[in-house]
């Protein structure tokens, strides 16, 4: 990092101009570099990268969840085990992506710094569309890393105290935004997981509910994904889920998760598809 | 052709410094102190708005008085500073040392190379995992910089202010106990020190058109009026305070503002002020 302050010298014009409350925008004055789309590329080359797979949304009554699996893959190696895909995004929403891992846990950490620098300069947090449109832009800015095969695919989730819900986007490479209801996935594994969750979502899930549906989503993509992890009870690696309500973010600590998940396992072993919705009504 | 008078170097820097001084001996006080929690910040601000006391960083805050829009102008530029450092590096990297450094190479930088210095004082202030490892910097408009102990004035009746401290303060203060005293304090502040008394600061603000001493109390006949009886206690309500505090037990962001219903509380007073849903920042 250069701050271009030498000793003895006072801080850069780009500091003290007035105007922008955005980081990302202050970044590309000062020091351009630091922003994932400020690199140059090589043309007409492609990278092996670690690759993350599955990310599940869904409302329920007062809030929404987020919940991802573990797995990070490089071709048809398992990267990481352990790896962990869904943040919080500031102290009302969270954020879970899939792709190219290295660029997306970047643009995570810019996403957050960006919220938290717009909510102290002015002294009040962003809407949650304007949330999502500040993602929106910042990947807008990676097209070019995505044509070239380093594509990240996040999906934003909030708390929206206008409409005292939980509130979806996903989101495409071009920058594209598009609010989802109900429920949505993104990765390798999300055709299956969003079977499953149209079958099993209601609009009347209580919270322990609806984590038992994303729990169970991800598991029929881990069943027919080879790149999504399911849960790993001999390691004790279970998925990441994040809650967010009226009270705010709230990762759901492993004493809440692992009895859901021992059980959703433990049904899986007598019926190995998984519970069956009603044919009528 | 004319031979432009020769003004000593001396007398160049001793008249800015009347200058700086007499604009910040306008403004109300502000007192930063320790207590048992972590660090206080209390300021005299009608402004709801418009404040003399930020959030910077996870562990650092900042206060001051003077000029609103320079000191605002240095507040978004430790932000900035911060969030670059903390993005670059890691979260534990930012410290108050290193923006204390910061604004002291550039407001020393501005009051030599410029022709109006910035007529602003500040305080640093970072909390630590104890009462030890608190921090209190206080930089002055020429750029130097003090590490203070315990407590820190600033602003119109600091020496008054800094007198009253350092018989009363005593280490492990509670909240309540700080936050009375600091009241108190203020209350007992001279109306319209210096600057020639009240009605000379209500005219010279329309001059320099932006104090915040005065920005906060449109009213200057008030502050005339008050400064025939100077002697005599003013007790503030909440709705002329500005409080925040830098809790050491809160995780991560430390930084709170203590909205005015609670105020009223402590104080035990009517609230009057109308912000009781809170501030978010």
């Amino acid at each position: 990092m250069s701050t271009g302050r030498g000793p003895g010298s006072m801080l850069p014009a780009a500091f003290l101009q007035s105007g922008s409350s955005s980081f990302a925008e202050f970044l590309a004055s000062h020091d351009p570099s630091l922003l994932p789309a400020g690199r140059p590329l090589p043309s007409g080359t492609s990278v092996d990268a670690v690759h993350g797979t599955t990310i599940v949304a869904l409302t329920f009554a007062g809030g929404v969840l987020m919940a991802g699996d573990r797995r990070a893959t490089m071709g048809n190696i398992i990267a990481q085990k352990d790896i962990e895909k869904v943040f919080p995004a500031d102290e009302s929403s969270c954020i879970g992506i899939a792709g190219t891992a290295g660029l997306a846990v970047e643009m995570v950490k810019l996403f957050q710094v960006e919220l938290e620098h717009y909510e102290k300069i002015e002294g009040a947090q962003l809407s949650v569309d304007g949330k999502a449109n500040r993602l929106a832009t910042l990947i807008r800015g990676n097209l070019g890393m995505a044509m070239q095969g380093l594509a990240v695919v996040p999906m934003f989730a909030g708390y929206d105290t206008e409409t005292s819900g939980g509130r979806i986007f996903s989101f495409d490479v071009t920058g594209g935004r598009y609010e989802e209801h109900r429920h949505h996935g993104v990765g390798s594994g999300s055709m299956f997981a969003r079977g499953a969750l149209k079958k099993l979502w209601r609009d009347d899930l209580t919270p322990v509910e609806a984590v038992t549906v994303a729990v169970e989503s991800l598991y029929d993509a881990a069943d027919d994904d080879s790149a999504t992890g399911g849960p790993d009870l001999a390691r004790g690696i279970l998925p990441v889920i994040a809650v967010v309500d009226i009270d705010g973010y709230r990762r759901l600590p492993e004493a809440e998760l692992d009895p859901i998940v021992r059980a959703v396992v433990a049904a899986r072993t007598v019926r190995p598809d998984g519970p069956t919705a009603p044919i009528t009504g | 052709m004319s031979v432009p008078f020769y003004v000593s170097p001396e007398q160049v820097i001793k008249d800015k410094a009347d200058y700086a001084r007499k604009g910040i001996a306008r403004g109300r006080s502000v007192i930063v102190m320790q207590y048992a929690g972590g660090l206080l910040f209390v300021a005299e601000n009608r402004s709801r708005a418009l404040h003399k006391i930020s959030e910077i960083y996870d562990r650092i805050a900042f206060a001051a008085v003077g000029k609103y829009n320079e000191f605002e102008n240095l507040r978004v530029a430790g932000v900035r500073l911060a969030d670059l450092r903390g993005y670059s590096y890691d979260r534990r990297d930012v410290t108050g040392r290193s923006l204390a450094n910061a604004y002291a190479q550039t407001l020393g930088t501005i009051f030599t190379e410029t022709q109006k210095p910035y007529e602003v004082e500040i305080v640093v202030a970072e909390v630590g995992a104890t009462e030890h490892d608190d921090q209190l910097y206080r930089l002055t408009f020429d750029g130097s910089v003090g590490d203070e102990y315990g407590f820190v004035a600033m602003g119109g009746s600091a020496e008054a202010i800094t007198a009253a401290l350092r018989e009363r303060w005593t280490a492990g203060l509670s909240l309540e106990a700080a936050l009375r005293l600091a009241v108190e304090l203020l209350g007992s502040e001279q109306s319209g020190n210096g600057g020639g008394g009240g009605g000379g600061a209500g005219g010279s603000a329309a001059s320099t058109g932006s104090t915040t001493g005065t920005a906060a109390n449109p009213s200057g006949g008030a502050g005339a009026k008050s400064s025939a009886s100077s002697a005599e206690t003013r007790v503030l309500t909440p709705a002329q305070l500005e409080v925040a505090v830098l809790d050491r037990d809160r995780p991560r962001r430390k930084f709170r503002r203590i909205p005015g219903q609670r105020l009223a509380e402590i104080l035990d007073v009517d609230d009057d002020s109308d912000d009781a849903a809170g501030d978010p920042a």
